[in-house]
């Protein structure tokens, strides 16, 4: 049985969020009614012409660099010619031959491995509009159009055919979307449309030096829609070719539901764009002080972030890639440690409650009630020994639903750890007398029974008693008793 | 010099549909049109750089400002088939 | 001389003095509209109504002791492929038979802004292609000097209502001649401005690169108040030529001595009928004895021309006409099984066939495999050509040649073979393709037919343009002859 290297290479759309579009000053705000925001221009009615908006065009750069691309100098608009009903010119503005970047890349750390990832080029283009259709596009007697989509900014990003798993093309996803939205110019969520991906996918013998015919894969709508539609499109190929098949070059749609790649309905005629460069834009010649502003402004990137955490904080890894996750956890975090020096200790409350409660909730940071400010105070009450590390929990989970500070939480609720030992064991005393039996079960050797005793002593002193105080007095107590 | 399967072709992409005689009509024009535009293979034009502009303009942009949208009726106002606030097209196959 | 058929400074002097009102103006266009245009034909959409509304309103600024500019209360009629708001836009194309735009085009804002009234929208070949207005998806448009002959085209209508006073001044569009030629046919003044001066934001598109909007009129001094009216640069439109717009009307002066002219050879060649080199011949003395320095000159890549401009120009237009696909504006063909289908009847039945024949052959030229070797080609000429008159212009101020090789030809007479009719703009198409400014005078008549002559400019130039045209119209009167309608 002949061993098999897959080859893989992504081609992603990011939407630019950009107030306006691309070539009108139509809003490019998500949802709203169908055709509410739409003007003659993205309409494409006849005697319209575009103007480029500048935000783009600096979006695009500032995406680019993150990504380690080199700027064009001379770049320009081309019309890329085909029909279809969402498609108001029935040609889109696109980038040709001289595109906006080119020649960049990024690392993706798989099986601990970092690996480089090229990216070919990035171009501008505008986006087309939405469709509906009843049921499926292949039995809807008709189909539906709205323009509001039409004109929203897009970046087209293309890498180099450099993945060889699907694993690897994952993360390469999950790593340009995290650098994207570093810089800010997108949300690249990928249930929203602001982040698609398509797929070359081709298989060759290992060892071979030509390239296997590939396929492309469309309409993976989530991260592990990508890792499945690839592993079945890699396995399909390979049995293909096993059976003495040949590949035929198509695109094919991942079908979530059954799991598996089908032949999209061919398209008429092989497309030919007929690319000619755009005569109602003028082309851009980009000036290398403005891009080096432009540099100037970009955060700290994901990976120089991470591995400052590791050194700086000292944390593990696993922990710093958690918390550089998105620009906004890592600010979160590093405002924690601003006013509380225990990096662990902010990391395991934002890594454990913290991401729990917002998954919970369906919430990102952003939306969180609880400040940095809040979290590292509720963090000192503990070390103060004023609330345990058990009912912080619970002062954590009404912060979270209050935004209301620890200590007032602590006050409103009488949360404040009791540490009086006559007062502890007083209740120890009491416990142990009211639960002789279990008593007597330790003693014999099960040690389950000491847990039920703290418990007890937990649920009267309601959660309050420090947990240390009523270990030590219960052991010395029962010791002393026997 | 240019085919019947050629106009055939170019017609597909242009999105017409030709009856036999229009196909034999423009093949023939077609042909005598695109003969007469070799006169231009008589230029070198290797070294020549191609204007798709006339005048050198160059970086003409605007600011990210949002704009007057259409009011949504005349939006569809010249629409030949609408479904509440949407554009109808027959099936797309 | 009737209203109708002076200019528009002359009736603004009128008005000033109150011996005519804007309303009067305007009966006396709508009833000479009433009594030639079933012969003519110059307008698909008379709007009428409006245009009083208008005139009025004009009439109560003037009451009311305010300044008007130049042209306030003039009638003025738009060609049929500059969108109007509210008022259907055709381009004479069974494809937007019902189209109503629901925005102006620059050009229309600015008329607005200084006074006009709108008459109508005027005929023209289909989607702006065509060089007699017989392409209109319509009916075709006459010339008012001889009813059996074509106005020119594609601004057939613009030109014949001016001829035949059914307007004071229209606007139409020149791609390869469109405004020139027609101009030269009936005997009018047609410009051409440098590419980028006045606005195409509105225009509906044929080829983006080669497009402009311009003015017909009687006289020089009209054309300069209308290109005062419609110059700038627009915002909307990326093509749009920055800077301020002099005002054309102090270019107005009777002097040529010194200026240089030149006569490029090829365009006194063996295409042009004689009759029409001895009425350009005649019109060079006269300007020779006022003082300018006439020379021939050459323009070596003159024939290069044609077959350079019908590859770039037809494939932007096969582009641009991509969108008339039935979906949101236009025809769209009932009888469909599936959206392709629709696209494909709808352009078949809603185009007609030079712009079917136009659209294939632009999309050839860019397809793949073809590119390199025909658009791309055409683009590197288009260099050369330019080149040509750069060189050229450097030795001389203006260039001087007929606007058309014969006057007014017959209906009919070019419909059969397509490339006939592309040669009647053999003298226009290099100008569009420079991106220079063109102007049409009238410059003579050959067996009772108008006879135009070209003045060929420097990029924004437009003023030496009017300075020589309006020199030649002190000593000649070929613009002030009316035809015997």
């Amino acid at each position: 049985m002949t061993e098999y290297e897959t080859i893989i290479g992504l081609e992603v759309h990011v939407e630019l969020k950009t107030k306006s579009k691309i070539f009108c000053p139509s809003s490019t705000e998500f949802g709203g009614d169908p055709n509410t925001h739409v003007c003659p221009v993205c309409l494409g009615l006849p005697g319209v012409l575009p103007v480029l908006n500048k935000k783009v065009l600096e979006y695009a750069i500032r995406a680019a660099l993150a990504l380690n691309c080199e700027i064009a100098e001379y770049s320009k608009f081309d019309r890329k010619n085909y029909y279809y009903p969402d498609l108001p010119k029935n040609y889109q503005i696109s980038q040709y031959d001289l595109p906006l970047a080119r020649n960049g890349y990024l690392n993706i750390e798989v099986n601990g491995q970092t690996k480089r990832i090229g990216i070919t080029r990035i171009h501008m283009e505008e986006d087309a509009g939405k469709l509906i259709h009843q049921g499926t596009i292949a039995t809807s007697p008709y189909s539906l159009v709205d323009y509001n989509r039409t004109g929203v900014p897009l970046i087209e990003i293309v890498s180099e055919p450099d993945m060889r798993s699907p694993e690897e093309a994952r993360a390469y996803l999950e790593k340009l979307k995290t650098i994207i939205q570093y810089t800010g110019v997108s949300d690249c969520k990928m249930e929203e449309g602001s982040l698609r991906c398509d797929a070359n996918v081709s298989v060759r013998p290992k060892g071979s030096r030509e390239f296997g015919t590939k396929t492309e894969i469309k309409n993976m709508n989530s991260f592990k829609a990508l890792q499945r539609a690839l592993a079945y499109e890699v396995e399909r190929q390979i049995a293909v070719l096993e059976e003495g098949g040949r590949i035929i070059q198509e695109t094919r749609t991942w079908d979530e539901s059954k799991g598996v790649t089908l032949p999209m309905r061919s398209k008429e005629e092989a497309h030919d764009y007929r690319y000619f460069p755009e005569p109602d834009l003028v082309p851009l010649i980009i000036d290398r002080r403005w891009v080096e502003e432009i540099r100037a402004t970009l955060p700290e990137l994901p990976d120089e972030r991470r591995n400052r955490y590791i050194k700086r904080y000292d944390l593990p890894a696993y922990d710093a890639t958690v918390l550089t996750a998105t620009k906004e956890i890592a600010d979160y975090f590093e405002e924690c440690v601003a006013l509380y020096p225990n990096a662990k200790a902010v990391s395991n409350w934002m890594m454990g409650d913290l991401s729990r409660l917002l998954n919970a909730h369906n919430m990102d940071i952003t939306q969180c009630k609880v400040s940095p400010r809040q979290l590292t105070d509720m963090l000192k009450l503990m070390d103060r020994g004023t609330i345990s590390g058990k009912i912080a929990k619970t002062v954590f989970e009404e912060m979270f639903a209050t935004g209301k500070d620890p200590e007032q939480i602590v006050q409103e609720k009488g949360l404040v750890q009791i540490t009086d030992e006559g007062t502890i064991a007083a209740v120890v005393d009491e416990v142990l007398a009211s639960n002789a039996k279990v008593v007597e079960d330790y003693l014999k050797g099960k040690d389950r029974a000491f847990g039920f005793l703290v418990g007890q002593v937990m649920k009267a002193t309601r959660g309050k008693a420090n947990p240390e105080l009523v270990n030590r007095l219960l052991r010395e107590k029962i010791h002393s008793q026997s | 010099m240019i085919t019947i399967k050629d106009v055939e072709h170019v017609a597909l992409l242009a999105r017409l549909e030709l009856s036999e005689e229009e196909k034999q009509m423009y093949t023939k024009q077609l042909d005598a049109i695109l003969e007469y535009a070799q006169v231009l293979n008589e230029l070198n034009t290797d070294d020549v750089p191609p204007t798709a502009h006339v005048l050198h303009l160059k970086n003409v942009w605007r600011e990210d400002e949002v704009g007057e949208h259409l009011p949504p009726d005349e939006v569809l106002a010249n629409a030949p088939e609408t479904e509440g606030q949407f554009f109808k097209v027959p099936r797309i196959v | 001389m009737e209203l109708y058929y002076l200019t528009a400074h002359e009736l603004h002097d009128l008005l000033l003095k109150k011996e005519v009102s804007a309303e009067e103006i305007c009966r006396a266009v709508f009833d000479r509209i009433d009594a030639v245009e079933e012969k003519v034909k110059a307008y698909v959409t008379l709007t009428r109504e409006r245009a009083f509304t208008r005139a009025q309103e004009i009439d109560r600024k003037i009451a009311a002791g305010e300044e008007i500019p130049p042209l306030a209360g003039i009638p003025v009629a738009i060609k049929d492929n500059i969108c109007t708001r509210g008022i259907r836009t055709t381009c004479s194309s069974k494809m937007l038979y019902n189209f109503v735009p629901p925005y102006n085009a620059t050009v229309v804002e600015k008329l607005e802004a200084a006074g006009t009234v709108m008459v109508g929208k005027t005929n023209m070949d289909e989607f702006a292609m065509g060089s007699s207005t017989e392409n209109s998806g319509f009916f075709a448009t006459a010339n008012p000097w001889d009813l059996e002959r074509v106005p020119g085209g594609s601004s057939g209508g613009s030109a014949a209502a001016v001829a035949a006073g059914e307007a004071i001044t229209a606007i139409g569009s020149d791609t390869g001649g469109s405004i020139r030629q027609p101009a030269a046919f009936c005997g009018v003044i047609g410009l051409k401005p440098t590419y980028g001066a006045v606005s195409r934001y509105g225009l509906v598109a044929f080829a983006s690169s080669l497009d402009q909007i311009g003015p017909f009129t009687r006289d020089v001094t009209d054309c300069a108040l209308m290109l005062n009216a419609i110059s700038g640069h627009d915002p909307l439109d990326s093509t749009s030529a920055p800077g301020d717009v002099p005002d054309f009307t102090s270019c107005l002066k009777d002097d040529v001595k010194g200026l240089k002219i030149g006569v490029p050879r090829e365009y006194m060649g063996e295409g042009i009928d004689p009759a029409v080199k001895e009425v350009v011949g005649q019109a060079l003395k006269l300007l020779a004895s006022l003082g300018a320095e006439i020379e021939e000159t050459t323009l070596p890549h003159s024939r290069y021309a044609l077959p350079a401009y019908y590859l770039i120009a037809t494939a932007e237009a096969s582009s641009n006409l991509a969108r008339y696909d039935g979906v949101r504006y236009g025809y769209r063909a009932e009888d469909a099984r599936d959206v392709v289908d629709m696209f494909m009847k709808t352009r078949s039945r809603g185009f007609g066939p030079e712009v079917k024949r136009r659209i294939m052959l632009g999309t050839y030229a860019l397809s793949a495999g073809y590119y390199d070797a025909y658009y791309l080609k055409a683009l590197k000429v288009r260099t050369l050509i330019k080149q040509d008159f750069d060189r050229a212009f450097e030795k001389f101020d203006v260039l001087l040649a007929p606007t058309t090789p014969t006057p007014a030809f017959k209906r009919g007479e070019k419909m059969d073979d397509p490339l006939q009719m592309y040669m009647s703009d053999i003298c226009t198409l290099a100008v569009n393709l420079a991106g220079i400014p063109g102007i049409s005078i009238p410059a003579g008549f050959v067996d009772g037919l108008p006879v135009g002559m070209q003045l060929i400019g420097k990029p924004f130039d437009e003023g030496t343009l009017l300075r020589v045209a309006y020199t030649f119209e002190q000593h000649a009167d070929y613009n002030r002859r009316r035809p015997s309608l």
